[in-house]
């Protein structure tokens, strides 16, 4: 099963090392992984996602709570969540896939954020299923780089994860 | 008064009642040493090498319960604690390691001996630090305190950069820290203790499996009454020997690969498993798929992550031993039922039928030195009083075996991560702290060359080590596995040209016995225990060929044992009605 562990851990040097250094050791897996800083500059959040069975996954957000670093985690996948990922792709844009991109761009409710005689770079949010769906559509022309940003989440309603 | 960063250290050491450091210096802890000059409160011991000085930290923090200090410099200061390090933070006892660093600006430069001693230690402590700026300097400390000793104990490593340890600020100590990101719970849950005692009053088949953490947690003495209230049978851990007197009748032995037979076969056949700090670890369990196939289990551990990751649990409690297993008692007593000892009865009868095989059997009329039998008479001499440090292999298991620990802190072993090296300098550690005591180092001819450098380091301090040297001239352990599972291809577990141990052990200073024949084990023992004061090595000669028994192979279950060479194929599992 999948599962996205969002985590608040202390703003310090080696916390995302102690973190990634974890899942090596332990032989889990990282699907993805983004951090930054949120609006308190002590405190950074990290998004996992992660694949395991219960047993596993029960171990792996044992081992985070027990890293001291590790403020508070939550499993959003245990309940309703809303989760994103941001998707940069530069593509040949030429000929008919000129046009095509572009349609193919507002059907996705992506943008356009960057132009050139020959190149497009496109801006994609959305899910992670919506973001494969729209590099397969892409498949009109040449894609020349992907650049995907990992998955962040938050919980929905009143649910959060603060301290 | 502002303080250097130098001074601050020795003052939060003085602060927290440390008593020894053990360490080594070097560049970038200079400054450290130079404010250690000038003050007599903290006493340092110089080691020879510093994983000498990790084991020493430790073998005085198993002894004693209070944390053990380290201080080594950078490079590869730090990099020859790892071992040590390693070995604490396995067996969750703890430590505190204060590492120099090159200064800060030169941090990431490939300066000399510079290494990145946060980023080696990192998978091996409970935590660690890299003091950045001299105002956090005392605070780290506490919380490095704090945080090694409290939950479920671990090494913690705080580095500091030379130049810190130069700088200058206010040195104000806090009496207490908190942190929000580490909590450690204390009290189980009243409803899982409830629901454990109901497992355990209607149990029929029940046994006590209990590990290192009635250490850690000092819980000795509610096991005890606690075992002793339900009439349940006890078994011991590698790690929890003398927790529970194993003069007691209701104490089946050690458990595991080279445990008693009565123990791991009430571990097969029991219907409610109790265990509290004991982490279900390979050595104890045999082929998990085979396990205690009828049990019920409690499981009550301070760190949530020891509960259900090999074994799945019934009832999980995470909380301190000592007082999850007070409220047990006091739960059992609120329910005022009189114990039936007729319920358990058959259980009893079914034990002592496992017992009377006599599972630690040894030729007793062999012209050569049986290792088990030096151990038995060391015992009998002491009289099994002393504390026992041991190095890593089949000398380890013996001693586990035939020592018989009446009393809880006095086994002191590399049980988790198996450290050869360990057993001389962790007695060091333990002679410090216990000067008045007999200590006791029981290790092979291998396992004490690892760090035998320490010979100096006990001159120098005038530490009377009774070193135990079980000499079979192999790495024994290693032999028995190549013996058993590789066709008897030794491959590199002779040792050849071995030193002159008695000679060698005078060219440190210390007096050496060499001992040869079965006659001569009880009067050699004799006079080296007598000699108070002196250091003394004596090398018995043993039996080449000795193996340790009984044993579960891999791959196989508790009721599988090897009984002894002659018992041929294992036991078979007797049904149980």
């Amino acid at each position: 099963m999948r599962h996205i562990i969002s985590i608040l851990l202390e703003n310090e040097a080696g916390a995302l090392s102690r973190v990634a250094g974890l899942f090596s050791a332990r032989g889990y897996n990282i699907e993805s992984l983004t951090v930054a800083a949120t609006d308190d500059p002590t405190l950074s959040r990290m998004t996992l996602v992660t694949r395991g069975s219960d047993e596993i996954i029960e171990q792996i957000v044992k081992q985070l709570n027990k890293l001291v670093d590790v403020v508070k985690l939550q499993d959003l996948t245990e309940g309703a969540h809303i989760e994103r990922e941001l998707m940069l792709v530069k593509v040949k844009a030429v000929d008919v896939a000129r046009e095509e991109v572009k349609r193919l761009v507002d059907i996705f409710r992506g943008r356009i954020i960057d132009v050139t005689d020959s190149t497009y770079t496109l801006e994609l949010t959305g899910t992670v299923e919506k973001l494969d769906a729209f590099v397969k559509a892409l498949e009109v022309t040449e894609i020349k780089e992907v650049v995907r940003s990992g998955v962040t989440g938050i919980a929905r309603g009143e649910r959060a994860l603060t301290i | 008064m502002e303080l250097t960063g130098a001074e601050i250290v020795i003052r939060c050491l003085q602060d927290e009642g440390v008593e020894y450091i053990f360490g080594y210096p070097g560049g970038a802890a200079l400054h450290i040493y130079d404010a250690l000059y000038q003050q007599d409160k903290v006493k340092h011991i110089l080691v020879r090498h510093e994983q000498g000085a990790a084991h020493a930290a430790d073998g005085y923090a198993r002894s004693t319960g209070k944390p053990g200090v380290v201080l080594v410099t950078s490079g590869p200061g730090i990099t020859n604690a790892v071992t040590g390090i390693a070995t604490a933070y396995m067996d969750s006892i703890p430590m505190v390691v204060v590492s120099g660093q090159v200064p800060t600006h030169l941090i990431g430069d490939d300066a000399f001996q510079e290494v990145d001693a946060v980023g080696i230690t990192r998978p091996c402590v409970k935590h660690n630090f890299l003091v950045k700026d001299v105002a956090d300097l005392a605070t780290t400390m506490k919380k490095a305190f704090y945080v090694a000793s409290s939950g479920r104990p671990g090494p913690v490593l705080v580095d500091i950069p030379k130049d810190i340890t130069a700088h200058r600020t206010e040195y104000i100590y806090p009496s207490s820290v908190s942190m929000r990101s580490y909590a450690p719970v204390a009290k189980g849950h009243p409803k899982q203790i409830k629901r454990a005692v109901d497992l355990l009053l209607a149990a029929e088949r029940p046994i006590i499996y209990t590990g290192g953490g009635i250490v850690l947690a000092h819980a000795e003495e509610e096991l005890r009454t606690l075992v002793r209230r339900l009439g349940h049978p006890c078994t011991n851990t590698l790690m929890g020997l003398g927790s529970y007197p194993a003069n007691d009748e209701l104490f089946l032995g050690m458990l595991g690969m080279h445990g008693t037979y009565e123990a791991n076969m009430a571990m097969h056949g029991c219907d409610v498993m109790l265990a509290i700090g004991a982490r279900f670890d390979d050595r104890i369990t045999g082929d998990l798929a085979k396990f205690a196939p009828y049990a019920r289990i409690i499981h009550v551990d301070v760190d949530p992550s020891s509960i259900g990751k090999n074994v799945k649990v019934e009832v999980p409690i995470v909380g301190d031993a000592k007082s999850v297993v007070r409220d047990l008692i006091k739960e059992i007593e609120r329910r005022g039922e009189k114990l039936d000892g007729a319920k358990l009865e058959k259980w009893w009868k079914q034990i002592n039928q496992w017992r009377s095989v006599k599972c630690f059997s040894y030729d007793r009329t062999a012209e050569v030195i049986k290792p088990q039998f030096v151990i038995e008479k060391l015992h009998e001499l002491t009289g099994g009083d002393a504390f026992v440090t041991s190095d890593v292999g089949q000398h380890q298991m013996w001693a586990a075996q035939f020592y018989g620990f009446n009393k809880t802190r006095r086994w002191i072993n590399s049980g988790g991560l198996g450290t050869m090296g360990f057993g001389l300098p962790a007695a060091m550690g333990v002679q410090l702290a216990h000067p008045d005591s007999t200590v006791a180092c029981i290790t092979g001819e291998a396992s004490i060359i690892m760090c035998i450098q320490e010979l100096s380091t006990c001159k120098q301090y005038d530490l009377p080590i009774k070193i135990v040297n079980l000499n079979n001239r192999y790495m024994g352990m290693v032999r028995q596995w190549q013996e058993f599972f590789y066709d008897r291809r030794y491959s590199h577990s002779y040792m050849d040209a071995l030193p002159d141990f008695v000679a060698l052990a005078e060219s440190f200073g210390h007096i050496g016995m060499l001992i040869e024949k079965p006659g001569d084990v009880e009067s050699a023992l004799k006079e080296g225990l007598a000699l108070k004061d002196r250091l003394v090595f004596m090398d018995f000669i043993t039996d080449q060929t000795e193996n340790v028994y009984p044993m579960i192979a891999a791959g196989k279950g508790h009721n599988e044992m090897h009984l002894s060479p002659d018992s041929g194929e294992t036991p078979q599992e007797r049904e149980l009605a």
